[in-house]
């Protein structure tokens, strides 16, 4: 029975109150507060972000959320972009879709990272959810056009149609005509991870058209330069804009129409597609590079010198994506353009080359720390490194909340004093108190390990490649950053020791992916007996591990912190460590 | 700590190699230019992008007369490039980037005739043949040293651009007057004529470049019956 406290809010006002409380963080806090606030909170909250799918069952966010319009869901380990991951490993949303589709019927948001999407699953979507709004799909997988066209077809009031760089099945290029006529709500779509033929141009104007509140939309390849105007004249409202192709035979008409197209468009502030650039149409677009506050090149096989023309022209960038033929001239061309710039990003044209092929080193990267006050993000492939330089960029920005640096040679030393970088990235943490995010690379002993741990207590996600010395590494880490979330280490000689002695820690964690490195299976399963709440899962495609001696390597690790107990959908070649009581915990 | 491969041997193969661009002192075989006229013509003014692009400068033998493999040693270095063992997954880049890059990513070298050193031009950055024999006019510069030449290389480059049916005279013109026909070495391993083929068509099947004296192009087997008249 609830005594009635002269100073308590009706369950209505706190529930008000409450609806102002956006933030995860801050909605869990709430309900921590006591039971009531606890139930409240639970019958209000209307989105949720689960960052591991298998750290909880759709049956207990159903059963403690019932109310819930918007769900966010993170599959694959973060290693899975680049291989490490072996197909079929898992990560399906179906399973979540037809729980959904029973308890949330009001459902408007579905946002995917890294999932396996079926059409199957598409199906059920566009089937039941009657309000659906906004799905997101961003490195997804496993689904065709044929999915898409049931999306089209029957959700009325779809707003954004995202998908990212997902991998899509191209069956037929007809399923934007699904899309009734009668349709007209579209602000954002972005297909432009489509292939060549997954997209009918025809209908595709005529769906730009008929939707007045389109604000983004971005093209696939296919989709040629002389068309770039016809779309633009009927959507001058976009705010987003990513083209198809940017190359065609350089003819006057075309270019002066383009020209014209894009200058028509007031609020354009974001651009991106340029595949295949032909240098000659990018000042089409200079009438509004003075807007542009975001740049995505990042395909653009274009040369230094029209990168600069062109960045020249843009002062109130604050973010760019770019390929390395930016090189070090152009990059110190974006440092005295470009004051706003807080996020830069830089990608190899060329990763698997035995020698540079652009000339882009580390004194880029300087110029642009030196230039640029209000970078904060930082993604740089590159050669060469040096200490000194990453002390300058330390001292230059401190500011910096993410910085990824990937010295394309494994174990490369500085390459002036052929001394580790353990010192340069030490100035990383120490100087960048606010640093959320690191990747590191290059030649790097324990002690840059032992840096991290002292200085780095905002960190919140690690990624470690060929470093490291003995466990006292990742002991440094696992017992000092006291925010980690998220640890990835691959091919480090990081052994049982310093992940027994933190597993406490790793209850307070996310998720640690650990291959290539030295962890027994027989710590696995130790690991997996003493942590109930851990799910410790070994890949191993050699065949089962305890067809191997117990002090054998296993080839990859996944640890992760679930409530849901182990997962029932692996594949044979994963196996969870857990010991037989874990049964009983499920819901 | 072991290292992967031998410190700043990379490194110093690279900048050795620059270094030695700028100093250009090999002349073309029998044309008695002295070193200092070459060195002059600057062929370093083209910085940029072009110059970073893979260089393998000749070594002091004789450049072959004909068209098959001109390798040469890298200048200064007494091995190859080590060989970098493919990694899974290292260096991180997704695959639908690798997808793209591979698309647009199409290194060809490219050779001249009696020129000592050869080039790699990447096809993925042009559109069309107009701008790649431009860029190659650019590269070769100072191998093609009578304007006549220049002039001539342009006059292909009108004629590959124009998309109307070549008349086989004018073409035949343009061969007559110059010295180097651009021809390429297709995935049959023919020798064809650059500019036969549909642009697209061209980059997929081009696997190298030869900017042959047009004494020998008469060896070429045209898709037009083109017959160069010898003596040009």
């Amino acid at each position: 029975m609830q005594k009635k406290m002269a100073y308590s809010f009706p369950d209505e006002v706190l529930e008000h109150v409450f609806s102002f409380i956006q933030s995860d963080k801050d909605r869990n806090a709430v309900s921590m507060v006591c039971k009531s606030w606890y139930e409240i909170e639970r019958w209000c909250r209307r989105k949720i972000f689960i960052g591991n799918c298998y750290a909880v069952s759709p049956r207990i966010m159903i059963r403690r959320f019932p109310e819930i319009r918007s769900v966010e869901l993170k599959g694959k380990p973060h290693f899975a972009d680049f291989n490490l991951v072996p197909e079929g490993w898992g990560g399906y949303i179906l399973p979540w879709i037809v729980e959904m589709a029973g308890a949330y019927p009001w459902l408007e948001e579905i946002r995917l990272k890294r999932m396996v999407v079926t059409d199957e699953s598409l199906e059920l979507i566009a089937k039941s959810f009657k309000n659906f709004k906004v799905l997101v799909l961003s490195f997804c997988e496993g689904f065709s056009t044929d999915g898409l066209a049931a999306i089209a077809a029957s959700c009325k009031n779809l707003k954004e149609l995202d998908l990212r760089e997902s991998e899509v099945d191209d069956l037929s290029g007809h399923w934007l005509s699904h899309f009734p006529e009668t349709y007209t709500s579209l602000v954002s779509l972005n297909i432009s991870c489509l292939g060549s033929d997954e997209v009918s141009f025809s209908a595709l104007e005529r769906l730009v058209g008929r939707c007045p509140n389109l604000r983004t939309l971005q093209l696939n390849r296919a989709v040629p330069l002389d068309k770039i105007a016809t779309i633009l004249r009927r959507a001058p409202q976009l705010v987003e804009f990513g083209t198809g192709t940017y190359a065609a035979e350089l003819r006057p008409d075309v270019f002066s129409n383009l020209a014209g197209a894009f200058s028509s468009c007031k609020e354009l502030r974001s651009l991106s597609g340029f595949w295949d650039v032909v240098p000659a149409y990018l000042p089409a677009i200079y009438s509004v590079c003075s807007r542009i506050s975001s740049l995505n090149l990042s395909y653009a096989t274009i040369q230094s010198h029209d990168l600069i023309k062109l960045v020249c022209h843009c002062p109130s960038l604050q973010r760019l994506l770019v390929l390395d033929y930016i090189e070090d001239s152009g990059l110190e061309a974006l440092a005295s353009s470009c004051k706003d710039l807080q996020e830069l990003r830089v990608f190899p044209s060329d990763p698997f080359g035995a020698e540079p092929n652009v000339s882009l080193t580390e004194q880029g990267l300087v110029a642009v720390s030196l230039g640029c006050p209000k970078l904060q993000s930082v993604l740089y492939f590159c050669h060469q490194m040096t200490n000194s330089a990453l002390v300058n960029i330390a001292q230059n920005r401190p500011n910096l909340t993410r910085f990824r640096l990937c010295i394309i040679a494994p174990r490369k030393p500085d390459y002036v004093t052929l001394e580790p970088l353990d010192v340069g990235f030490g100035a990383i943490v120490q100087h960048c108190k606010d640093l959320r995010r690191l990747s590191l690379s290059g030649l790097l002993t324990d002690r840059v390990f032992e840096y991290i741990g002292t200085y780095a207590k905002k960190l919140e996600m690690l990624s470690v490649a060929f470093a490291g010395d003995s466990d006292l590494g990742l002991h440094h880490v696992l017992s000092g950053c006291e925010s980690l979330r998220k640890l990835e280490i691959r091919d480090c000689s990081f052994g049982d020791k310093a992940l027994l002695a933190n597993a406490a820690k790793l209850e307070t964690m996310r998720s640690l992916w650990m291959s290539s490195c030295s962890v027994s299976f027989g710590a696995c399963k130790l690991l997996g007996q003493k942590m109930p709440r851990l799910n410790v899962e070994v890949i191993d495609e050699r065949g089962p591990p305890d067809s191997r001696p117990e002090s054998c390597p296993v080839e990859k690790l996944y640890i992760y912190r679930s409530v849901a107990g182990p997962r029932f959908d692996m594949p044979p070649f994963v196996w969870t460590m857990d010991d037989e009581d874990s049964a009983l915990r499920l819901s | 700590m072991s290292l992967e491969e031998a410190p700043g041997s990379l490194e110093s193969d690279v900048t050795s190699m620059r270094f030695e661009d700028t100093e250009l002192t090999l002349g073309l075989p029998g044309e008695g230019r002295s070193p200092a006229v070459i060195a002059g013509v600057k062929c370093s003014a083209k910085r940029g992008f072009v110059e970073t692009v893979d260089l393998k400068l000749g070594s002091c033998s004789r450049a072959p007369s004909g068209g098959g493999d001109t390798h040469v040693n890298e200048a200064g270095a007494g091995k190859p490039p080590p060989a970098k063992a493919q990694v899974i997954g290292w260096p991180p880049v997704r695959s639908s980037r690798k997808k793209a890059i591979n698309e647009s990513c199409k290194y060809v070298k490219v050779a001249v005739d009696g020129a000592p050193y050869l080039r790699k031009v990447n096809l993925g950055v042009y559109s069309n043949y107009h701008d790649l024999m431009k860029d190659l006019e650019n590269l070769f510069t100072c191998c093609i040293i009578r304007e006549y030449q220049l002039i001539s290389l342009s006059l292909i480059c009108i004629h590959l651009n124009r998309k109307a049916d070549r008349e086989e005279s004018k073409v035949m013109d343009a061969v007559k007057g110059m010295e180097y026909v651009p021809t390429y070495e297709d995935k049959d391993g023919d020798w064809m004529l650059v500019g036969d083929v549909p642009w697209k068509m061209f980059i997929e099947s081009c696997k190298r470049i030869r900017l042959m004296k047009s004494s020998e192009a008469a060896v070429l087997a045209p898709k037009a019956s083109l017959k160069c008249s010898g003596t040009c």
